[in-house]
């Protein structure tokens, strides 16, 4: 069945129907609505819903649940995020499954609360302490986050890590209408790690201390070795009009959707352009972008972003120098347009 | 008098000082676990600070916190599985300088477990720096003229900021300083973790402690110290036990 939802509140049904049965946030726009819906659903049904004193008492109530083995989520935006960045090193370091919304504002500091990927480099490149990765989530519609959520949960306990879903302030405010899979079946995940208390078998102890340094470097190893598993298996990426193409963009969630349309209107005007919409920010689809950057009929790339170039690293890895890369993006909550991604495209062709 | 070894107690050797208070209150725990709560589910939340090895002395699950975040860890627990006896322990750096938030919280929520809050007037595992609880006049590393309540503030009495909490079901202060108030000591533990079991809401004891290494004295010198210097600040006593009527 189709509805009409709010984006927060699509992201919020979708952990539900994955199971999920604690949640801990705190009230910060633009996501506010996500734990309201929370609040709603999951104190009625028996769940655990706690609207906490702070972020940080936020994430690590997640961090004593996940502990226990539950499906959990917390959610927040960019400044909230910040504080959560302790309790994420802890749980990516405990390797514990969490699901994180970062519904993204404009920053620094107290920023805007307009919508912006201002926290692309803090939720790939770690942004807590020590060599740990996130499983990073950019759905580019109301549904895609439903999807994506659901998906998150899963990926969470398959690799016992920590899974951010990375929105900005447009997804989670906009109404799109949705469908929710009935059939979704939570695959069996066996937990023989969880503490629970019980006492009729050997202690379990979730912990992220490793205090002599071979053994921390040795775990350091394993949490590599996972994410090697993770950038093997776990890449998505939308390829978008880019079997001609002879200028590719490069652009993930909302503002790839802004870039889909600009590619479109190119495409009328005889352009031949097209898009490629990293969907997991972590894992990267270098792989995919570096296949073009290796045809001789691509020209250049052009990055556009709603921040001044977070991503732009990652596209410039993974073309490798054999491609020029242009950039073009707003900030501070400004929403780049279709005529202007055109008019860039065309001040380059010239 | 043979002395056993409590049966939730692990064989690993404690890594604690030499005199140290850790050890006395951790076999305190153990017996009335092994008195009251044989088979039963527990979790214990370890903190950072001195006590952070805590999970590996006791032979059920731990989670291991944050700095600060204990009673953060323990609500998340508790919540998941409401059956279990939970407890926190934590230093007075942990639980009364950057984890005041997290506990003022918990405890304002009424949440059903128990905070062990060992307060010696130090950081000690980072070498003796001055804590939330160090009293005026005390010397430590980082107030090295003493504190001076018009240059670092007063101390924190952290047991008589969360009686006026309703989600506060017991508070009170004991000593190890001598065996007296380590036998007091216990049934405190003892009363604290009925009183979670009885989900009347959150407990909390402070245990008045010494650290030898950081006051730079002997283990004797340093009960000495707790009965004639810290006891002048901190007063004894169960100051709330809502299901007795104090």
């Amino acid at each position: 069945m189709k509805v009409l939802m709010k984006g927060n509140e699509a992201i919020a049904e979708a952990a539900l129907r994955a199971g999920c049965e604690c949640f801990f946030g705190y009230p910060i726009t633009p996501q506010t609505e996500l734990l309201q819906y929370m609040a709603k659903k999951l104190l009625k049904s028996g769940g655990v819903f706690i609207q906490a004193e702070s972020e940080v008492g936020a994430i690590n109530m997640a961090y004593g649940a996940a502990s226990c083995g539950k499906r959990v989520m917390t959610s927040s935006s960019g400044p909230g995020i910040s504080l959560k960045q302790e309790g994420i090193s802890y749980l990516a370091g405990a390797e514990l499954p969490c699901v994180i919304v970062n519904i993204m504002r404009g920053g620094p500091g107290l920023g805007n609360i307009n919508a912006a990927q201002s926290d692309y480099l803090q939720a790939t490149k770690g942004g807590g302490h020590g060599d740990y990765k996130v499983i990073v989530l950019a759905p580019s519609s109301v549904q895609e986050a439903v999807d994506l959520t659901i998906k998150a949960f899963d990926l969470a306990d398959k690799y016992r890590n920590p899974v951010m879903i990375l929105g900005d302030g447009m997804l989670g405010q906009m109404m799109e209408v949705v469908e929710f899979d009935e059939n979704y079946k939570r695959p069996r995940t066996e937990k023989p790690w969880a503490v629970t208390g019980e006492r009729n078998r050997p202690k379990r102890v979730t912990n992220s201390l490793y205090i002599v340094p071979e053994e921390l470097e040795k775990h350091n190893f394993k949490l590599r070795e996972k994410y090697k598993k993770i950038e093997e298996n776990e890449v998505m990426v939308e390829e978008y009009m880019t079997d001609d193409a002879q200028v590719i963009f490069v652009s993930f969630g909302m503002c790839a959707r802004i870039v889909k349309s600009a590619v479109n209107k190119l495409r009328q005007s005889g352009e031949k352009v097209g898009l490629i919409r990293p969907i997991t920010l972590y894992p990267f689809p270098t792989k995919c972008i570096e296949k073009y950057a290796n045809f001789d009929r691509i020209k250049f790339f052009i990055d556009v972003e709603m921040n001044l170039g977070q991503m732009l690293e990652d596209v410039k890895l993974s073309v490798a120098g054999k491609k020029d890369v242009h950039f073009y993006g707003r900030t501070g909550g400004m929403v780049p347009t279709i005529a202007e991604i055109e008019n860039y495209y065309f001040s380059l062709k010239e | 008098m043979k002395l056993r070894k409590p049966e939730c107690l692990t064989a690993e050797s404690m890594h604690y000082c030499p005199g140290c208070g850790h050890g006395i209150i951790h076999r305190l725990i153990a017996e009335v676990i092994d008195e009251d709560y044989k088979d039963h589910k527990i979790v214990g939340v370890a903190p950072v600070g001195c006590a952070v090895f805590i999970y590996d002395y006791f032979n059920f699950d731990f989670v291991a916190a944050a700095h600060g975040r204990a009673t953060a860890a323990a609500t998340g627990v508790k919540r998941c599985i409401p059956d279990a006896l939970v407890f926190s322990y934590q230093g007075d750096g942990d639980i009364a300088a950057i984890g005041t938030s997290e506990v003022v919280h918990a405890a304002a929520r009424g949440e059903n477990f128990t905070a062990i809050f060992v307060n010696n007037g130090v950081y000690a595992m980072t070498g003796g720096q001055m804590a939330p609880t160090t009293i005026p006049g005390q010397v430590t590393v980082s107030s090295p003229y003493g504190r001076d309540p018009k240059v670092q503030g007063y101390h924190i009495k952290l047991c008589e900021m969360l009686i006026p909490l309703d989600g506060v079901a017991f508070v009170a202060r004991t000593s190890i300083h001598n065996l007296k108030n380590i036998e007091l000591t216990k049934k405190a533990i003892k009363r604290a973790f009925e009183v979670q079991m009885n989900k009347e809401g959150f407990s909390i004891i402070e245990v008045l402690s010494n650290c030898p290494t950081n006051w730079g004295m002997t283990p004797a010198e340093s009960m000495k110290r707790i009965e004639n210097e810290v006891l002048k600040y901190y007063n004894l006593g169960i100051f709330k036990d809502k299901g007795r009527g104090i």
